[in-house]
């Protein structure tokens, strides 16, 4: 057993669809600079850095050193930790490491991308195995319109339940200043005309069947930074630290065709495990609030189902019923998630932020409207690459 | 199977990775850039803090972490740090060989620039000589828009 450990500190840049006026250095150094004036910290303070990104989008193999004026890694410790989409999610699990070895006190975690900068799909092919599946696969795209496919002949979903997934996250982004979309024309509409017009609309793009246009994440330009600091200084800096209570990552495959398509069994077990270490036997009673790594709309009705919120197939009555929403019973994705913001290696440490926001009780128009006790955060990412982090405002026991 | 088994060879397999790249150099980085090109002027940022000077300009500081916001004209001349001449050949090389890259510190500034040495004979090159900017006729803003130091 480790040391307890909090987030303590929180930064982000505004998301948005490109940022020519920085570099990524200096893309970086603004979220590290609210983050630490967030804590009330210092660059002198912190003890070590964790940084991701995924290193094709950028074209820079060397993001620990490449990125040490930014990040203010200068003569300190400093790791980089890479695992596409749950980027942002494994510099977190790697930050909270460090600090629950007993090592080091207080750790910066930062995950950024400059989707501005390359092609996102030319880009992650390079995740694929050269000979067995670049030649004869072509991005995320089409691999996720598989999956809803499946899902939607199992279980009888449609496409207007995919589109009520889009439509919540969209109405969620409008309350955040940060996100990357801000779909103003949504205001006002109640969720079932807006998932008509959406799936009604000839300027939605059908991209892979089901998939739309408004099915899928934004490519983005943003950097996220994360403060963890260990019992007995966290209380000092944070009024209500939110401490980590679990985490746990699965990843079940290596080839495209392995992946079981019928369940994302990844989160299930990931999800389990968390459970079992924080003892929650009811989670959509006990957790009060997600913010799960979502990247298209129908993973919104059947991950939930795997996480254990609902039954199999029961994802879409959720929806409906308004569960999701901002004032349900389980408010999924207050900030718009990543549907309405991707900065790729950011986007897993944004959900763990975000979450740590909501236990502080700091989340300003995007807070949810009850005291959060725990808050559960998720990343995803190429090989069904599930990472839960689960933050509370009691201290674990 | 059998005669593909005494047929198989270890194959390699030639591929390319298509990923194009659009760099954004920031405001910062554009603003040297732009006065390289346009006005054919070295300029470095300032940290107000250890008042290091830094060409190429950085936005942030990394030692200090304060922002270095004063801008300061940069003599195009300073003195050679170290060099060497590469004699092989590689497609990744900026010249055809010889070529000679070298670290100039130019007078004013923290930290050597990288740079190619031209004009002058590798033999005759040494330490702690004198070397000048030699800008480049056409220029797009760009690094190499100081075609490469020779002997001031």
């Amino acid at each position: 057993m480790g040391k307890r450990v909090a987030v303590v500190g929180y930064g982000q840049t505004y998301q948005r669809s490109s940022r020519k006026d920085v570099n990524g250095v200096e893309l970086i150094n603004e979220a590290v600079r609210v983050a630490l004036a967030d804590a009330e910290l210092t660059i002198k303070d912190i003890d070590a850095i964790v940084i991701g990104n995924m290193d094709h989008f950028e074209g820079i193999n060397y993001v620990d050193m490449w990125s040490a004026e930014g990040s203010g890694a200068v003569m300190k410790p400093v790791m980089k930790v890479t695992t596409g989409g749950t980027t942002g999610t494994s510099v977190a699990m790697c930050a909270y490491y460090h600090v629950a070895s007993g090592m080091f006190d207080k750790v910066l975690a930062i995950g950024w991308e400059k989707n501005s900068e390359s092609d996102t799909t030319g880009a992650i092919i390079t995740a694929f195995h050269p000979v067995w599946e670049r030649p004869n696969l072509g991005g995320a795209v089409a691999g996720l319109a598989i999956e809803a496919s499946k899902y939607m002949h199992d279980y009888g979903a449609t496409e207007k339940d995919g589109a009520r997934v889009a439509v919540r996250e969209r109405l969620h982004a409008l309350n955040n200043p940060y996100a990357h979309l801000h779909q103003e024309w949504m205001k006002g509409i109640p969720p079932d005309q807006l998932v008509d017009l959406i799936v009604g609309s000839e300027q939605n793009q059908l991209l892979a069947y089901p998939l739309r246009m408004s099915d899928m994440c934004p490519r983005t330009d943003g950097a996220a930074a994360v403060i963890f600091a260990v019992e007995g200084k966290a209380e000092k800096i944070a009024p209500i630290p939110a401490w980590v209570q679990a985490t746990a990552n699965r990843h079940n495959f290596v080839y495209a065709g392995d992946v079981d398509m019928a369940r994302n069994t990844t989160i299930a077990e990931a999800s389990q495990a968390v459970f079992r270490k924080a003892g929650i036997k009811e989670p959509l009673k006990q957790i009060d609030v997600c913010e799960l790594y979502l990247p298209y709309s129908y993973a919104g009705l059947k991950w939930i189902e795997d996480i254990g919120f609902c039954g199999y197939g029961e994802g879409p009555r959720l929806l409906w019923d308004g569960v999701t929403d901002m004032d349900g019973e389980m408010p999924i994705n207050p900030s718009g998630g990543v549907m309405s913001s991707n900065a790729i290696g950011a986007t897993a440490l944004i959900r763990v932020g975000e979450g740590a926001l909501q236990v502080m009780g700091r989340a300003g128009a995007r807070q949810v409207n009850r005291k959060v006790n725990l808050a559960f955060c998720s990343g995803f990412g190429g090989c069904y690459w599930a990472d839960i982090m689960l933050l509370g405002r009691k201290k674990p026991a | 199977m059998a005669k593909a088994r005494r047929k198989a060879r270890n194959v390699v397999y030639a591929g390319r990775i298509k990923v194009p790249y659009a760099w954004s150099v920031g405001a910062t980085g554009s603003r040297f850039l732009t006065a390289l090109r346009d006005d054919q002027e070295i300029w470095g940022v300032k940290c107000p803090k250890c008042k290091r000077v830094y060409v190429y300009p950085i936005k942030n500081c990394g030692e200090c972490f304060v922002p270095t916001e004063q801008w300061v004209k940069v003599a195009n001349v300073g003195t050679l740090e170290s060099f060497t001449v590469v004699h092989y050949k590689h497609d990744m090389q900026p010249r055809k060989r010889p070529l000679i890259y070298g670290l100039v510190k130019l007078d004013g500034t923290d930290g050597a620039l990288l740079h190619l040495i031209g004009g002058v004979e590798p033999a005759k090159i040494k330490l702690g000589m004198r070397m000048k900017a030699v800008f480049a006729r056409q220029r797009a803003g760009s690094i190499l828009d100081i075609q490469h130091f020779a002997p001031a």
